[in-house]
């Protein structure tokens, strides 16, 4: 597909579009390490407090920065969808893929504010 | 530099292969110059290509001022009217790029078989039912109602394609109805005289209908008349879903 067939997508509704697809096959793709990692604690407590400590190392906190970005960021998608499928049309709806970014980004912040 | 008298505005337009349904991708672009004008439009720079550069390009228009919605194409990558775009608003470094609409099949060149398109507004069932003949007074439709006011805001819909053509749910999913004949049924849905709503409603409810929308909003982003199409959809998902509560559907 060329670079101008890209163009007639380039505009913020498409772009709600994308972030709510892939931040969605991003946190299916994490569920099942989700489940692995509670699954740890079922071999006793020492196997997961590794795991545990081994979360605190900054790569892995700023992994889950991202993770919460991305889950807040499917929240905020997915309350502007309903929002604009289920209330009656607005202008102002067409502004709410910047108030679901602003959510999202104030969300992996307070994350991040909290991991030190 | 834009309309500068004197220079001149390179434009690659889409040849078809053959003439006759051919398939959209089956064809090459091909560069022509054309020599700027003031206020010249990207159908005045392809009404030029066919009558001094190469005869037998094929195109379509009619109006020439926006209101028969015959000479949509797509413009450096985006579906527009070519009679209401102006070069200096799209063309960049002094070049164009002028192909058919997606998501239909190529008449010839940038001419585009619509039957599709409008096969679909048929089976969206998009035709008026109502009940009073003409010996019969007029209906009185208030204004200030709900429904006429969303009537209103699909009503002036021309039928160019610029939403046909710019939606992915219509490129993916080559049954569903699209912006436009979705658009045409929401109307009749809100209009009180019309008694077909059932019926309508089933048709826009089904696999290939208002539900396969993906919320992308292009079309809505590209309409030239500024029609709220997802919106639109967004109605008929509302209305198909309360239908089916109450066991209409």
């Amino acid at each position: 597909m060329s670079s101008r067939a890209w163009r007639s997508r380039n505009h913020p509704a498409y772009w709600a579009f994308l972030v709510h697809r892939v931040s969605g096959l991003a946190l299916a793709a994490f569920l099942p390490l989700h489940f692995w990692a509670l699954g740890q604690a079922l071999s006793g407590p020492a196997a997961l407090d590794g795991f545990l400590s081994w979360a605190d190392h900054p790569a892995v906190k700023l992994a889950e920065f991202g993770l919460v970005v991305a889950l807040a960021a499917h929240l905020a998608g997915g309350l502007r969808l309903l929002a604009l499928e289920f209330l009656p049309w607005r202008e102002w709806q067409k502004s709410l893929f910047a108030a679901s970014v602003a959510a999202a980004l104030a969300a992996g912040l307070l994350f991040a504010l909290n991991v030190g | 530099m834009a309309g500068d008298a004197g220079s001149v505005l390179k434009v690659s337009v889409w040849r078809s292969s053959g003439p006759g349904g051919v398939a959209a991708g089956d064809g090459r672009f091909e560069t022509f110059e054309v020599p700027r004008q003031p206020s010249q439009t990207v159908l005045d720079v392809v009404t030029h290509i066919q009558r001094h550069c190469d005869p037998t390009l094929g195109y379509r228009f009619a109006c020439r001022v926006g209101v028969c919605g015959s000479c949509a194409m797509v413009v450096n990558g985006e579906a527009r009217w070519t009679c209401r775009t102006h070069v200096d608003k799209v063309a960049e470094g002094g070049r164009l790029e002028v192909a058919p609409l997606r998501n239909l099949p190529v008449i010839r060149d940038l001419a585009t078989d619509m039957s599709a398109f409008f096969d679909k507004w048929a089976r969206a069932r998009g035709q008026f039912s109502g009940t009073r003949s003409r010996q019969e007074p007029f209906a009185v439709v208030e204004p200030q109602s709900e429904e006429r006011r969303q009537v209103d805001l699909g009503i002036e819909c021309i039928g160019c394609g610029v939403c046909y053509s710019s939606c992915d749910v219509v490129e993916w999913k080559p049954d569903y109805l699209g912006p436009a004949a979705m658009n045409r049924a929401w109307t009749l849905v809100n209009d009180v005289r019309d008694t077909a709503r059932r019926e309508r409603l089933a048709a826009v409810a089904g696999d290939a209908g208002c539900h396969a929308c993906h919320t992308h909003m292009s079309c809505t982003e590209r309409c030239p008349k500024h029609l709220p199409l997802t919106s639109a959809i967004a109605g008929l998902k509302r209305e198909t879903t309360r239908a089916l509560l109450r066991g209409e559907l």
